[in-house]
């Protein structure tokens, strides 16, 4: 325990003095997490308003399908992922293993179903206060969900930031997929299980020390948001 | 677009007058609403009495196109219950939904950027919220909050406006200002169909009223025949207090 203390000053050191390895790392997990995030908005959004606002058959199915995703092992996402961009597989000829785009598309998958399913709960509600009016006003379905995105936009924020936070902390994707491979795929999670397993504690700790930072600005951020939105009387 | 140009609605045909027929809705094998033949002329006020669970708020949405009948015929002005009929109509609600937007992007989400902010500040005004353009709409007390709801109705220069209970469980200034407000539409042409079960409030506004009891319409007639002489069993014990379910 005597290396602990020792290795959290040196992880101190590291992290104060913006060692460039280190924000290499920290800045390609930002990038392809919050990348991951954009793209996870972007496809669940619409999907999760869409199954907020309508019912047909096998929407039931869906939703447990859904909600069954959200709790994929993100290693067991990894493999998916790799076995089909590895060279032998239907995508390989595409040569994006061991790249931050591979990364990018592994969270994406991990954490589509998360924000597909969360969403789908926000939008159901307001949708459940607003839809009288609504159809008093004779709105129709795209200027519905686009009213819903908007009036749900804080909740939703909550939403995002809940995908980025599985994201960012995750490590068995990113490992799988991206290999850990030093200036070019390597970010927080899987450098710290590298260092770790070579020993290197401080800088270890030291991402591990911005990791908890991160996971902590995110929490703050979501507490933030409520408070706003409650402020503002949207709740 | 969705908007017809101010100019060209006296070109759209009218709604009125209402012919229902028949109609009747039944959920779970429950009778709500049984068998209401009702005739509404050209203009006025028209408010429906009647005891809770009577049926009011369900004749209302279905004579809106909110809930479909069970059986029965609904035609305005010959029209089916179009969207374009539908259209032409709006609903205020006992609890206003309001958008979480300013009081402001509340009125423009029907007015949509159309002769825009004039328009938006005429109907503030009208309402007595001018001085609350930019605040959040749901921070509005619960009086202002139905103003806005009401302007917003009326932003969509409906034909017929439909009201269900919308003073229930405001401060009695709030109620006059908004029954003020509901008779200046009916003076400018709005043909008014207002859910209450406030005696005081049907006495001061009502042309006519429809009194239903149990889903079903027990009488119809001039405002100033059903208090005085009400036809029924019915009336005579709700006006007196003695029905109350
Ligand atoms: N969706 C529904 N399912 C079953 N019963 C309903 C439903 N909506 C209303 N009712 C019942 O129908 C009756 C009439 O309702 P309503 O029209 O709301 O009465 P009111 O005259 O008080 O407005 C009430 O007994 C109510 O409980
Ligand atoms: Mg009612």
């Amino acid at each position: 325990m005597q290396d602990m203390g020792e290795a959290l000053q040196l992880a101190l050191a590291l992290v104060l003095s913006g060692d460039p390895d280190l924000l290499e790392i920290v800045g390609l997990s930002l990038q392809v997490s919050l990348t991951a995030t954009a793209v996870a908005l972007l496809l669940g959004l619409p999907i999760g308003a869409l199954l907020a606002i309508t019912r047909f058959r096998g929407r039931d199915a869906v939703l447990v399908v859904v909600n069954a995703l959200m709790g994929l092992p993100p290693v067991v996402v990894g493999l998916l992922v790799y076995l089909h961009l590895s060279r032998a597989g239907p995508l390989g000829f595409l040569g994006l293993l061991y790249t931050p785009t591979a990364m990018v598309i592994a969270q994406t998958i991990l954490i589509t179903p998360i924000v597909t399913a969360l969403s789908r709960q926000v939008l159901e509600d307001l949708h459940a206060e607003y839809d009288e009016q609504f159809r008093s006003l004779c709105l129709s379905r795209i200027e519905t969900i686009r009213a819903l995105l908007w009036d749900g936009r804080y909740a939703l924020l909550t939403v995002a930031l809940a995908g980025f936070g599985r994201a960012v902390a995750e490590v068995g994707a990113v490992i799988v997929v991206g290999g850990n491979i030093d200036h070019l795929t390597r970010v927080m999670t899987t450098a710290i299980a590298l260092e770790t397993a070579k020993g290197d504690l401080a800088l270890a700790l030291g991402l591990g020390l911005i990791l908890m930072a991160i996971a902590l600005g995110v929490n703050a951020m979501v507490q933030a948001v409520r408070l706003t939105a409650t402020r503002a009387a949207h709740a | 677009m969705r908007e017809v140009a101010p100019d060209l609605r006296g070109a759209t045909p009218a709604l009125l007058p209402l012919r229902a027929r028949g109609l009747t809705l039944e959920i779970g094998g429950k009778r709500l609403v049984d068998g209401i033949d009702l005739d509404l002329g050209g203009d006025g006020i028209t408010v429906v009495l009647g005891p809770n669970g009577a049926g009011k708020s369900l004749l209302l949405r279905m004579l809106h196109g909110l809930i479909q009948p069970t059986a029965g015929e609904i035609h305005w002005g010959g029209h089916p219950l179009t969207t374009d009929v539908r259209r032409r109509q709006a609903l205020v609600f006992q609890k206003p939904v309001l958008l979480r937007r300013s009081v402001a992007a509340n009125l423009d989400f029907v007015l949509r950027g159309r002769d825009g902010s004039a328009r938006r500040r005429a109907l503030l005004d009208h309402v007595g919220l001018g001085g609350h353009a930019a605040q959040p709409a749901r921070q509005l007390s619960g009086g202002e909050q139905q103003r806005l709801a009401l302007a917003r109705a009326l932003a969509t220069e409906p034909q017929v406006l439909f009201l269900d209970e919308p003073t229930a469980s405001l401060d009695p200034a709030s109620v006059l200002k908004i029954e003020e407000i509901v008779r200046g539409a009916a003076a400018h042409g709005a043909r008014i169909i207002l859910v209450s079960h406030d005696l005081g409030q049907a006495r001061r506004l009502a042309d006519e009223v429809v009194f239903l009891a149990n889903g079903r319409l027990v009488e119809h007639g001039p405002a100033a025949r059903f208090f005085d002489n009400p036809a029924s069993g019915a009336a005579r014990d709700y006006l007196a207090g003695r029905l109350v379910v």
